[in-house]
């Protein structure tokens, strides 16, 4: 498991009160994971800072699953 | 009952009389209080007059950048985050619409209500994080009933009421109010402008028979900044001596 991939499981983890396992590379954070919207959000928004990134809205929208965080943030800390 | 010990609070527009009372009261409550508004040897005497858990954030409300900065400011100065907003400042440019320029509504708008905007989404990530937050808008009596002569400001302050019943929405399961104050007539240095005749016509519109105070604002600015408010979100807080009952 890369770096990246374990950092934004541990958040994921945390954030939403998950179970480990639950947290895969397909799971949809709102439909598989028990996120509202909101959570998206502050998810999007704890990434930017303990990446150190910036996450412009129209990318944020399209950060669904987690393999879609890990796949946008490998690209921009790569 | 209503101790803001150790919460850090913004206060907009604290230059002007509903401003400068609703810091008092959330000062003498024991809260840290950033105080926000255009003249400066107001703020300074402010200042002096409430001595320490003060700093001054000056800001000019219509230069968006300096809305949006106007949060961190504060929080840096105070030392932490923001947990108490209270979105004060306003301008009135009042006339009929017949002969209303385009300019006088923007300007009402931009100031009154894309400030409100820009100084809750600057305040709400912190409080987000801290799961905890208090946003108290400061409307107006006429912002629901309407008033001629102020379409423009009565537009913005009813259009804060539906702002603020929506983000209260947005946000209610983080611990954050949103909320706002609508104070009827309330004595000003306009109120005092006002002839005999005016004055009486004014006070005969109010069941209780005379101005409100700033005290009166600034109370109910308490009560919604408090823990004990907790319970309390998207609503409109109506202080006017029964002008107006909705």
């Amino acid at each position: 498991m890369s770096d990246v991939m374990a950092r934004v499981k541990k958040m994921v983890v945390e954030h939403l009160d998950v179970e480990e396992e639950k947290v895969t590379d397909n799971a949809h954070f709102i439909d598989d994971l028990g996120a509202d919207s909101l959570d998206n959000v502050e998810l999007v928004m704890a990434f930017e800072e303990e990446f150190d990134i910036e996450i412009p809205d129209d990318a944020a929208e399209h950060i669904q699953t987690v393999g879609d965080a890990v796949k946008f943030i490998s690209e921009k800390v790569g | 009952m209503f101790s803001l010990d150790g919460k850090r609070a913004l206060v907009t527009g604290a230059t002007g009389g509903l401003g400068g009372a609703i810091a008092r009261k959330l000062h003498a409550a024991g809260a840290h209080v950033a105080i926000s508004g255009t003249r400066a040897e107001k703020l300074e005497s402010l200042a002096t007059e409430l001595g320490e858990r003060v700093v001054i954030a000056a800001a000019n409300l219509s230069d968006p950048d300096a809305v949006d900065a106007l949060p961190k400011q504060a929080a840096d100065a105070l030392g932490g985050s923001i947990d108490i907003l209270v979105a004060n400042a306003g301008i009135t440019r009042d006339g009929l619409l017949m002969r209303m320029k385009p300019e006088d509504f923007n300007d009402v708008i931009r100031i009154n209500l894309e400030s409100y905007f820009r100084l809750c989404k600057a305040c709400l990530r912190p409080m987000m994080k801290a799961r905890s937050g208090r946003i108290i808008g400061i409307t107006s009596v006429v912002g629901v009933t309407g008033n001629p002569g102020q379409t423009n400001y009565a537009a913005s302050k009813a259009g804060m009421i539906g702002f603020s019943k929506s983000l209260a929405q947005e946000v209610a399961t983080r611990g954050i109010t949103v909320n706002c104050i609508a104070p009827g007539f309330i004595t000003s240095p306009m109120t005092d402008a006002l002839n005999d005749q005016q004055r009486d016509a004014t006070i005969a519109r109010v069941p209780m028979g005379a101005l409100g105070t700033g005290d009166d604002i600034a109370n109910a600015a308490l009560y919604l900044a408090s823990d004990e408010a907790n319970y309390v979100t998207g609503q409109t807080l109506h202080v006017n001596g029964g002008m107006v009952m909705v």
